[in-house]
Protein backbone atom coordinates (compact mmCIF):
# COMPACT_ATOMS: atom_id res chain seq x y z
CA UNK A 1 0.00 0.00 0.00
CA UNK A 2 3.12 2.59 1.02
CA UNK A 3 4.31 1.77 -2.51
CA UNK A 4 1.33 2.70 -4.32
CA UNK A 5 0.84 5.67 -2.38
CA UNK A 6 4.95 6.26 -3.01
CA UNK A 7 4.06 5.81 -7.06
CA UNK A 8 0.97 7.78 -7.17
CA UNK A 9 2.67 11.23 -5.14
CA UNK A 10 6.07 10.39 -7.09
CA UNK A 11 7.24 13.97 -7.88
CA UNK A 12 7.85 13.91 -11.98
CA UNK A 13 11.72 15.93 -10.75
CA UNK A 14 12.76 12.34 -9.43
CA UNK A 15 11.55 10.62 -13.18
CA UNK A 16 13.30 12.90 -14.68
CA UNK A 17 16.62 12.38 -13.06
CA UNK A 18 16.27 8.92 -13.76
CA UNK A 19 15.80 9.81 -17.11
CA UNK A 20 18.73 11.85 -17.55
CA UNK A 21 20.69 9.30 -15.91
CA UNK A 22 19.73 6.49 -18.45
CA UNK A 23 20.71 8.69 -21.32
CA UNK A 24 24.06 10.11 -20.23
CA UNK A 25 25.62 7.08 -18.12
CA UNK A 26 25.72 5.31 -21.81
CA UNK A 27 27.50 7.93 -23.42
CA UNK A 28 30.05 7.35 -21.17
CA UNK A 29 30.29 4.03 -20.78
CA UNK A 30 28.44 2.89 -24.18
CA UNK A 31 27.72 -1.26 -23.95
CA UNK A 32 27.84 -1.98 -27.68
CA UNK A 33 24.38 -4.56 -28.00
CA UNK A 34 24.96 -6.12 -31.51
CA UNK A 35 22.86 -5.68 -34.02
CA UNK A 36 20.94 -7.53 -36.86
CA UNK A 37 20.43 -5.27 -39.91
CA UNK A 38 17.27 -4.82 -41.51
CA UNK A 39 16.30 -5.07 -45.33
CA UNK A 40 15.07 -1.78 -45.94
CA UNK A 41 18.55 0.05 -44.51
CA UNK A 42 20.64 -2.92 -46.26
CA UNK A 43 18.82 -2.20 -49.47
CA UNK A 44 20.31 1.40 -49.60
CA UNK A 45 23.85 0.22 -48.59
CA UNK A 46 23.73 -2.56 -51.40
CA UNK A 47 22.36 -0.09 -53.79
CA UNK A 48 25.33 2.64 -53.39
CA UNK A 49 27.69 -1.15 -52.69
CA UNK A 50 26.79 -2.22 -56.33
CA UNK A 51 24.73 -0.52 -58.24
CA UNK A 52 26.81 2.50 -58.18
CA UNK A 53 29.81 2.59 -60.62
CA UNK A 54 33.07 4.46 -59.42
CA UNK A 55 32.45 8.62 -60.58
CA UNK A 56 28.49 8.14 -60.17
CA UNK A 57 27.11 10.45 -58.25
CA UNK A 58 25.05 10.21 -55.03
CA UNK A 59 23.26 13.20 -53.89
CA UNK A 60 21.98 13.78 -50.10
CA UNK A 61 19.37 15.86 -49.05
CA UNK A 62 19.94 17.51 -45.84
CA UNK A 63 16.24 19.00 -45.00
CA UNK A 64 16.60 19.05 -41.29
CA UNK A 65 17.41 21.24 -38.67
CA UNK A 66 19.38 20.72 -35.12
CA UNK A 67 16.11 19.37 -33.61
CA UNK A 68 16.47 15.98 -35.63
CA UNK A 69 20.23 16.17 -35.87
CA UNK A 70 20.65 13.51 -33.45
CA UNK A 71 18.99 10.72 -35.73
CA UNK A 72 19.96 12.39 -38.76
CA UNK A 73 22.94 13.81 -38.76
CA UNK A 74 24.94 10.64 -37.95
CA UNK A 75 22.74 9.10 -41.31
CA UNK A 76 24.38 11.74 -43.34
CA UNK A 77 27.73 10.78 -42.27
CA UNK A 78 27.76 7.14 -42.88
CA UNK A 79 26.13 7.62 -46.54
CA UNK A 80 28.87 10.25 -47.53
CA UNK A 81 31.24 8.09 -46.51
CA UNK A 82 30.05 4.89 -47.59
CA UNK A 83 30.06 7.05 -51.00
CA UNK A 84 33.36 8.54 -50.66
CA UNK A 85 35.05 5.13 -49.92
CA UNK A 86 33.44 4.06 -53.28
CA UNK A 87 35.16 6.82 -55.04
CA UNK A 88 31.29 8.16 -55.61
CA UNK A 89 30.66 12.06 -55.92
CA UNK A 90 28.35 13.49 -53.20
CA UNK A 91 26.28 16.45 -53.63
CA UNK A 92 24.55 17.61 -51.04
CA UNK A 93 21.23 19.52 -51.30
CA UNK A 94 18.62 21.16 -49.03
CA UNK A 95 15.18 22.70 -49.43
CA UNK A 96 15.36 24.32 -45.75
CA UNK A 97 17.64 27.29 -45.04
CA UNK A 98 18.66 25.65 -41.67
CA UNK A 99 19.46 22.62 -43.36
CA UNK A 100 22.79 24.28 -45.05
CA UNK A 101 24.41 24.77 -41.64
CA UNK A 102 23.81 20.79 -41.53
CA UNK A 103 25.29 19.15 -44.70
CA UNK A 104 28.45 22.05 -43.86
CA UNK A 105 28.85 20.31 -40.87
CA UNK A 106 28.79 17.02 -42.17
CA UNK A 107 30.70 17.96 -45.27
CA UNK A 108 33.50 18.81 -43.08
CA UNK A 109 33.57 16.38 -40.63
CA UNK A 110 33.53 13.46 -43.17
CA UNK A 111 36.50 15.05 -45.49
CA UNK A 112 38.53 15.89 -42.07
CA UNK A 113 38.33 11.97 -40.90
CA UNK A 114 38.52 10.88 -44.45
CA UNK A 115 41.58 12.49 -45.60
CA UNK A 116 43.30 11.95 -41.69
CA UNK A 117 42.83 8.15 -42.13
CA UNK A 118 43.44 8.05 -45.88
CA UNK A 119 46.49 10.13 -46.88
CA UNK A 120 46.75 8.41 -50.31
CA UNK A 121 43.60 9.39 -51.45
CA UNK A 122 42.73 12.77 -50.50
CA UNK A 123 38.93 13.81 -51.07
CA UNK A 124 38.66 17.23 -51.86
CA UNK A 125 35.74 20.07 -51.69
CA UNK A 126 34.55 20.73 -54.99
CA UNK A 127 36.18 18.18 -56.17
CA UNK A 128 34.54 14.85 -54.69
CA UNK A 129 31.79 16.67 -52.55
CA UNK A 130 29.80 19.65 -52.26
CA UNK A 131 26.83 21.44 -50.68
CA UNK A 132 23.95 23.09 -53.99
CA UNK A 133 23.39 26.81 -52.55
CA UNK A 134 19.60 27.18 -51.12
CA UNK A 135 17.19 28.21 -53.33
CA UNK A 136 13.60 28.67 -52.05
CA UNK A 137 10.94 26.93 -53.50
CA UNK A 138 10.70 23.30 -51.80
CA UNK A 139 8.37 21.72 -54.93
CA UNK A 140 9.63 23.87 -57.29
CA UNK A 141 13.30 23.52 -56.93
CA UNK A 142 12.83 19.69 -57.10
CA UNK A 143 10.76 20.42 -60.63
CA UNK A 144 13.39 22.42 -61.71
CA UNK A 145 16.40 20.21 -60.98
CA UNK A 146 15.04 17.75 -63.13
CA UNK A 147 15.48 19.82 -66.27
CA UNK A 148 19.08 21.52 -65.10
CA UNK A 149 20.44 21.16 -61.78
CA UNK A 150 23.68 23.89 -62.85
CA UNK A 151 20.71 26.56 -63.80
CA UNK A 152 18.56 26.06 -60.61
CA UNK A 153 21.24 26.81 -58.18
CA UNK A 154 24.03 28.36 -60.19
CA UNK A 155 26.27 28.38 -57.00
CA UNK A 156 27.37 26.23 -54.63
CA UNK A 157 26.65 26.70 -50.64
CA UNK A 158 30.72 28.41 -50.58
CA UNK A 159 29.79 30.75 -53.23
CA UNK A 160 31.56 29.07 -56.04
CA UNK A 161 29.70 28.91 -59.49
CA UNK A 162 28.62 25.49 -60.35
CA UNK A 163 30.09 25.05 -63.76
CA UNK A 164 33.49 25.33 -62.73
CA UNK A 165 33.52 22.72 -60.23
CA UNK A 166 34.55 18.96 -61.48
CA UNK A 167 32.47 17.44 -58.77
CA UNK A 168 29.91 18.52 -61.45
CA UNK A 169 31.41 17.28 -64.88
CA UNK A 170 28.95 15.42 -66.68
CA UNK A 171 25.76 16.39 -64.71
CA UNK A 172 22.82 17.84 -65.97
CA UNK A 173 19.57 16.45 -64.40
CA UNK A 174 18.16 13.88 -62.56
CA UNK A 175 19.39 11.19 -65.35
CA UNK A 176 23.29 12.03 -64.04
CA UNK A 177 22.53 10.91 -60.04
CA UNK A 178 22.80 7.63 -59.45
CA UNK A 179 20.99 7.58 -56.13
CA UNK A 180 19.31 10.65 -54.08
CA UNK A 181 18.86 10.03 -50.02
CA UNK A 182 16.58 12.38 -48.64
CA UNK A 183 17.47 12.69 -44.85
CA UNK A 184 14.13 14.75 -43.40
CA UNK A 185 12.19 14.49 -40.64
CA UNK A 186 9.31 16.45 -42.67
CA UNK A 187 6.95 15.93 -45.25
CA UNK A 188 9.65 17.12 -47.82
CA UNK A 189 10.42 13.17 -48.55
CA UNK A 190 6.98 13.11 -49.99
CA UNK A 191 8.09 15.85 -52.68
CA UNK A 192 10.83 13.71 -53.49
CA UNK A 193 9.11 10.59 -53.96
CA UNK A 194 6.37 12.24 -55.84
CA UNK A 195 7.95 14.78 -58.12
CA UNK A 196 11.72 13.37 -58.64
CA UNK A 197 10.89 9.73 -58.21
CA UNK A 198 7.34 10.13 -59.89
CA UNK A 199 8.16 12.56 -62.74
CA UNK A 200 11.77 11.73 -63.46
CA UNK A 201 12.33 8.02 -62.12
CA UNK A 202 15.36 9.09 -59.76
CA UNK A 203 16.03 6.42 -57.70
CA UNK A 204 15.15 7.92 -53.89
CA UNK A 205 16.22 6.36 -50.42
CA UNK A 206 14.65 7.64 -47.33
CA UNK A 207 16.42 8.95 -44.36
CA UNK A 208 14.25 9.92 -41.34
CA UNK A 209 13.39 10.16 -37.56
CA UNK A 210 12.04 6.72 -35.86
CA UNK A 211 8.44 8.60 -35.51
CA UNK A 212 7.95 9.71 -39.06
CA UNK A 213 9.33 6.30 -40.38
CA UNK A 214 5.87 4.76 -40.14
CA UNK A 215 4.74 7.13 -42.80
CA UNK A 216 6.90 5.57 -45.52
CA UNK A 217 6.47 2.08 -45.10
CA UNK A 218 3.97 2.26 -47.69
CA UNK A 219 6.54 3.83 -50.22
CA UNK A 220 9.15 1.04 -49.62
CA UNK A 221 6.34 -1.75 -50.64
CA UNK A 222 5.21 0.18 -53.90
CA UNK A 223 9.09 0.11 -54.38
CA UNK A 224 8.87 4.31 -54.58
CA UNK A 225 11.96 4.35 -52.41
CA UNK A 226 14.70 1.99 -52.81
CA UNK A 227 15.25 1.56 -48.89
CA UNK A 228 14.95 3.02 -45.36
CA UNK A 229 17.19 4.49 -42.18
CA UNK A 230 14.50 4.67 -39.71
CA UNK A 231 15.79 6.35 -37.06
CA UNK A 232 18.94 6.16 -35.03
CA UNK A 233 18.49 2.57 -35.49
CA UNK A 234 19.04 2.78 -39.05
CA UNK A 235 21.92 4.60 -38.94
CA UNK A 236 23.52 2.22 -36.30
CA UNK A 237 22.84 -0.72 -38.53
CA UNK A 238 24.44 1.43 -41.18
CA UNK A 239 27.24 2.35 -39.29
CA UNK A 240 27.81 -1.71 -38.47
CA UNK A 241 27.91 -2.34 -42.23
CA UNK A 242 30.66 0.14 -42.74
CA UNK A 243 32.52 -1.43 -40.41
CA UNK A 244 32.37 -4.80 -41.45
CA UNK A 245 33.27 -3.28 -44.54
CA UNK A 246 36.32 -1.92 -42.73
CA UNK A 247 35.34 1.82 -43.97
CA UNK A 248 34.04 3.49 -40.68
CA UNK A 249 36.54 5.16 -38.48
CA UNK A 250 34.77 7.80 -36.92
CA UNK A 251 32.67 7.81 -33.44
CA UNK A 252 29.75 5.78 -33.98
CA UNK A 253 27.56 8.08 -32.81
CA UNK A 254 24.52 6.33 -33.71
CA UNK A 255 25.57 3.08 -32.01
CA UNK A 256 26.62 4.83 -29.10
CA UNK A 257 23.20 6.62 -29.31
CA UNK A 258 21.62 3.65 -29.04
CA UNK A 259 22.30 2.19 -25.76
CA UNK A 260 21.42 5.35 -24.58
CA UNK A 261 18.09 5.19 -26.02
CA UNK A 262 17.46 1.25 -25.42
CA UNK A 263 17.95 2.31 -21.35
CA UNK A 264 15.63 5.10 -22.18
CA UNK A 265 12.52 2.68 -23.65
CA UNK A 266 13.44 0.43 -20.67
CA UNK A 267 12.77 3.30 -18.51
CA UNK A 268 9.66 4.42 -20.17
CA UNK A 269 8.40 0.74 -19.72
CA UNK A 270 8.93 0.20 -16.25
CA UNK A 271 7.41 3.92 -15.89
CA UNK A 272 4.25 2.87 -17.61
CA UNK A 273 3.88 -1.19 -15.92
CA UNK A 274 4.66 0.79 -12.58
CA UNK A 275 1.57 3.51 -13.65
CA UNK A 276 -0.42 1.03 -14.42
CA UNK A 277 -0.12 -0.91 -11.20
CA UNK A 278 -1.08 1.67 -9.10
CA UNK A 279 -4.31 2.13 -11.31
CA UNK A 280 -5.36 -0.91 -10.76
CA UNK A 281 -4.83 -0.92 -7.26
CA UNK A 282 -6.25 2.25 -7.13
CA UNK A 283 -9.22 1.04 -9.02
CA UNK A 284 -9.43 -2.01 -7.20
CA UNK A 285 -9.93 -0.34 -3.40
CA UNK A 286 -11.83 2.53 -5.07
CA UNK A 287 -14.69 -0.40 -5.88
CA UNK A 288 -14.21 -2.19 -3.05
CA UNK A 289 -15.90 0.71 -1.00
CA UNK B 1 -15.82 41.21 -67.82
CA UNK B 2 -13.26 40.44 -65.10
CA UNK B 3 -13.06 42.32 -61.60
CA UNK B 4 -12.43 42.13 -58.16
CA UNK B 5 -11.46 38.60 -56.88
CA UNK B 6 -12.73 37.33 -60.38
CA UNK B 7 -8.82 37.97 -61.35
CA UNK B 8 -7.35 36.26 -59.14
CA UNK B 9 -9.42 33.54 -59.52
CA UNK B 10 -9.33 33.59 -63.24
CA UNK B 11 -5.19 33.47 -62.76
CA UNK B 12 -5.30 30.53 -61.15
CA UNK B 13 -7.43 28.68 -63.04
CA UNK B 14 -5.54 29.44 -66.02
CA UNK B 15 -1.78 28.81 -64.35
CA UNK B 16 -3.08 25.87 -62.66
CA UNK B 17 -4.38 24.38 -65.79
CA UNK B 18 -0.89 24.84 -67.44
CA UNK B 19 0.51 23.14 -64.40
CA UNK B 20 -1.19 20.08 -64.87
CA UNK B 21 -0.92 19.74 -68.55
CA UNK B 22 2.58 20.01 -68.07
CA UNK B 23 3.16 18.07 -65.30
CA UNK B 24 1.37 15.32 -67.83
CA UNK B 25 2.64 16.60 -71.09
CA UNK B 26 6.22 18.10 -70.59
CA UNK B 27 6.78 19.29 -74.40
CA UNK B 28 6.12 22.28 -75.99
CA UNK B 29 4.65 24.60 -75.51
CA UNK B 30 3.59 23.51 -72.17
CA UNK B 31 7.44 22.32 -70.89
CA UNK B 32 8.41 25.73 -71.59
CA UNK B 33 5.66 27.26 -69.96
CA UNK B 34 5.61 25.13 -67.07
CA UNK B 35 9.68 26.23 -66.72
CA UNK B 36 8.72 29.85 -66.78
CA UNK B 37 6.40 29.19 -63.92
CA UNK B 38 8.87 27.73 -61.59
CA UNK B 39 11.26 30.29 -62.00
CA UNK B 40 8.26 32.57 -61.22
CA UNK B 41 7.20 30.47 -57.94
CA UNK B 42 10.93 30.23 -56.52
CA UNK B 43 11.18 34.11 -56.79
CA UNK B 44 7.98 34.66 -55.42
CA UNK B 45 8.95 32.09 -52.66
CA UNK B 46 11.93 34.64 -51.84
CA UNK B 47 9.46 37.30 -51.63
CA UNK B 48 6.80 35.00 -48.63
CA UNK B 49 10.41 34.85 -46.77
CA UNK B 50 10.06 38.58 -46.62
CA UNK B 51 6.80 39.16 -46.32
CA UNK B 52 7.50 36.45 -43.16
CA UNK B 53 10.31 38.52 -41.72
CA UNK B 54 7.98 41.76 -41.93
CA UNK B 55 5.23 39.59 -40.11
CA UNK B 56 7.36 38.06 -37.21
CA UNK B 57 9.36 41.27 -36.49
CA UNK B 58 6.29 43.30 -36.59
CA UNK B 59 4.22 41.04 -34.69
CA UNK B 60 7.18 41.57 -31.61
CA UNK B 61 7.26 45.03 -32.10
CA UNK B 62 4.43 45.52 -31.37
CA UNK B 63 4.23 43.14 -28.26
CA UNK B 64 7.09 45.71 -27.48
CA UNK B 65 5.21 49.17 -27.48
CA UNK B 66 2.38 47.65 -25.64
CA UNK B 67 4.19 45.80 -23.34
CA UNK B 68 2.01 42.79 -23.67
CA UNK B 69 2.75 39.82 -21.49
CA UNK B 70 6.22 38.32 -22.24
CA UNK B 71 7.18 41.15 -23.95
CA UNK B 72 10.77 40.75 -22.95
CA UNK B 73 11.81 37.69 -25.11
CA UNK B 74 10.19 39.91 -27.96
CA UNK B 75 13.36 42.41 -27.67
CA UNK B 76 15.70 39.01 -27.22
CA UNK B 77 14.07 38.37 -30.48
CA UNK B 78 14.70 41.22 -32.18
CA UNK B 79 18.11 42.15 -31.08
CA UNK B 80 18.88 38.66 -32.03
CA UNK B 81 17.35 38.48 -35.38
CA UNK B 82 19.12 42.00 -36.07
CA UNK B 83 22.40 41.15 -34.87
CA UNK B 84 22.31 37.70 -37.08
CA UNK B 85 21.22 39.83 -40.08
CA UNK B 86 24.20 42.14 -39.63
CA UNK B 87 27.29 40.01 -38.87
CA UNK B 88 25.44 37.67 -42.15
CA UNK B 89 26.28 41.17 -44.01
CA UNK B 90 29.18 42.09 -42.94
CA UNK B 91 30.99 38.39 -43.18
CA UNK B 92 29.54 38.00 -46.51
CA UNK B 93 31.21 41.32 -47.42
CA UNK B 94 34.56 39.96 -45.98
CA UNK B 95 34.93 36.57 -46.98
CA UNK B 96 32.87 36.19 -50.33
CA UNK B 97 30.14 34.28 -48.05
CA UNK B 98 28.77 33.70 -44.83
CA UNK B 99 29.01 30.05 -44.62
CA UNK B 100 33.02 30.05 -44.66
CA UNK B 101 34.20 28.18 -41.60
CA UNK B 102 36.24 31.02 -40.26
CA UNK B 103 32.60 33.36 -39.85
CA UNK B 104 30.72 34.28 -37.17
CA UNK B 105 27.73 33.56 -38.98
CA UNK B 106 28.78 30.12 -38.66
CA UNK B 107 29.99 30.56 -35.25
CA UNK B 108 26.34 31.79 -34.56
CA UNK B 109 24.20 29.10 -36.26
CA UNK B 110 27.11 26.21 -34.84
CA UNK B 111 27.14 27.46 -31.06
CA UNK B 112 23.98 28.95 -30.79
CA UNK B 113 20.90 27.90 -32.87
CA UNK B 114 22.49 24.23 -33.08
CA UNK B 115 22.62 23.65 -29.10
CA UNK B 116 19.11 25.97 -28.24
CA UNK B 117 17.22 23.62 -30.72
CA UNK B 118 18.53 20.57 -29.78
CA UNK B 119 17.66 21.50 -26.03
CA UNK B 120 14.12 22.17 -27.09
CA UNK B 121 13.47 18.93 -28.52
CA UNK B 122 15.34 16.81 -26.46
CA UNK B 123 13.07 17.99 -23.34
CA UNK B 124 10.29 16.00 -25.50
CA UNK B 125 11.65 12.78 -23.92
CA UNK B 126 11.41 14.18 -20.37
CA UNK B 127 7.32 14.91 -21.42
CA UNK B 128 7.35 12.09 -22.68
CA UNK B 129 8.26 10.05 -19.75
CA UNK B 130 5.81 12.20 -17.45
CA UNK B 131 3.08 11.64 -20.01
CA UNK B 132 4.05 7.83 -20.14
CA UNK B 133 3.84 7.62 -16.21
CA UNK B 134 0.22 9.63 -15.62
CA UNK B 135 -1.44 9.31 -18.81
CA UNK B 136 -0.71 5.86 -20.53
CA UNK B 137 -3.31 3.55 -18.59
CA UNK B 138 -5.29 0.82 -19.76
CA UNK B 139 -8.66 1.95 -19.28
CA UNK B 140 -10.43 -0.20 -21.69
CA UNK B 141 -9.53 -2.37 -24.44
CA UNK B 142 -8.84 0.11 -27.35
CA UNK B 143 -5.69 1.60 -24.98
CA UNK B 144 -4.78 -1.89 -23.46
CA UNK B 145 -4.27 -2.42 -27.32
CA UNK B 146 -1.91 0.69 -28.12
CA UNK B 147 -0.27 0.09 -24.48
CA UNK B 148 0.62 -3.23 -25.71
CA UNK B 149 1.92 -2.37 -29.49
CA UNK B 150 3.67 0.47 -28.21
CA UNK B 151 5.56 -1.74 -25.61
CA UNK B 152 6.47 -4.34 -28.26
CA UNK B 153 7.77 -1.56 -31.05
CA UNK B 154 9.96 0.18 -28.20
CA UNK B 155 11.28 -2.57 -27.25
CA UNK B 156 11.80 -4.39 -30.86
CA UNK B 157 13.07 -0.79 -32.20
CA UNK B 158 15.78 -0.85 -29.72
CA UNK B 159 19.00 -3.45 -29.88
CA UNK B 160 18.26 -4.45 -26.33
CA UNK B 161 14.58 -6.13 -27.99
CA UNK B 162 16.79 -8.74 -30.01
CA UNK B 163 18.72 -9.35 -26.73
CA UNK B 164 15.21 -10.39 -25.31
CA UNK B 165 14.28 -12.73 -27.78
CA UNK B 166 15.58 -12.66 -31.94
CA UNK B 167 12.19 -12.73 -32.42
CA UNK B 168 10.95 -9.38 -31.60
CA UNK B 169 12.29 -6.77 -33.95
CA UNK B 170 10.49 -9.39 -36.52
CA UNK B 171 7.17 -8.94 -34.97
CA UNK B 172 7.65 -5.48 -34.45
CA UNK B 173 8.45 -4.80 -38.30
CA UNK B 174 5.41 -7.57 -39.34
CA UNK B 175 3.52 -4.63 -37.04
CA UNK B 176 5.13 -1.84 -39.37
CA UNK B 177 4.35 -3.07 -42.36
CA UNK B 178 1.05 -4.84 -42.40
CA UNK B 179 -0.93 -3.45 -39.63
CA UNK B 180 0.09 -0.09 -39.21
CA UNK B 181 0.56 0.24 -42.95
CA UNK B 182 -2.88 -0.56 -43.71
CA UNK B 183 -3.75 2.25 -41.52
CA UNK B 184 -1.27 4.50 -43.14
CA UNK B 185 -2.24 3.54 -46.53
CA UNK B 186 -5.91 4.02 -45.83
CA UNK B 187 -5.57 7.62 -44.01
CA UNK B 188 -3.16 8.41 -46.74
CA UNK B 189 -5.66 7.78 -49.43
CA UNK B 190 -8.16 9.69 -47.57
CA UNK B 191 -5.82 12.68 -47.42
CA UNK B 192 -5.28 12.70 -50.81
CA UNK B 193 -8.53 12.09 -52.13
CA UNK B 194 -9.59 15.33 -49.63
CA UNK B 195 -6.94 17.56 -51.05
CA UNK B 196 -7.46 16.54 -54.34
CA UNK B 197 -11.31 17.70 -53.97
CA UNK B 198 -10.33 20.85 -52.47
CA UNK B 199 -7.76 21.84 -55.78
CA UNK B 200 -10.56 21.38 -58.00
CA UNK B 201 -12.45 23.27 -56.17
CA UNK B 202 -9.62 26.22 -55.57
CA UNK B 203 -8.68 25.79 -59.36
CA UNK B 204 -12.68 26.34 -60.59
CA UNK B 205 -13.13 29.17 -58.19
CA UNK B 206 -15.59 27.35 -55.83
CA UNK B 207 -13.28 27.53 -52.91
CA UNK B 208 -11.85 31.03 -52.31
CA UNK B 209 -11.34 31.02 -48.70
CA UNK B 210 -6.78 31.63 -49.55
CA UNK B 211 -8.26 34.96 -51.09
CA UNK B 212 -9.21 36.22 -47.58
Amino acid sequence: MRFINFINKLDKRWIYLVLALCIIIPFLFPIGFPMKTTAPVKSIYDFIEDSIPEGGVVLIGADYDPSTMAELHPMAKVIATHALSNNLRVLFVTLYPQGAGMAQDVIENVLREWNNSNPDNQKELGKDITLLAYVPGVSAVVLKMGEDIIETFNEDGYGNKLSDLEVMKEIKNYNDIDLMVELAGSAVVLTWLIYANGRYGLNVGIGTTAVSAAEYYSYLQSKQAIGMLGGLKGAAEYENLLSKKGVYWGRKDATVGMDAQSSAHIFFIILIVLGNIAYFVSKKQKGGR
Amino acid sequence: MLKGKGIPVFITFIVGTIMIFSFFIPHKPFGDLEKISLNWYSIIAGFTMLLGVDSLIGMHYRKITRRTGNWGYSIVLIAGFTGTVVIGIIETIRLGTAFNEASYFTYIYNYFIVPLQSTMFSLLAFFIASAAYRAFRARNFDATLLLITAIIVMLGRVPLGEQISPNLPKFTEWIMQVPQMAAKRGIGLGISLGALGVSIRILLGIERSYLS
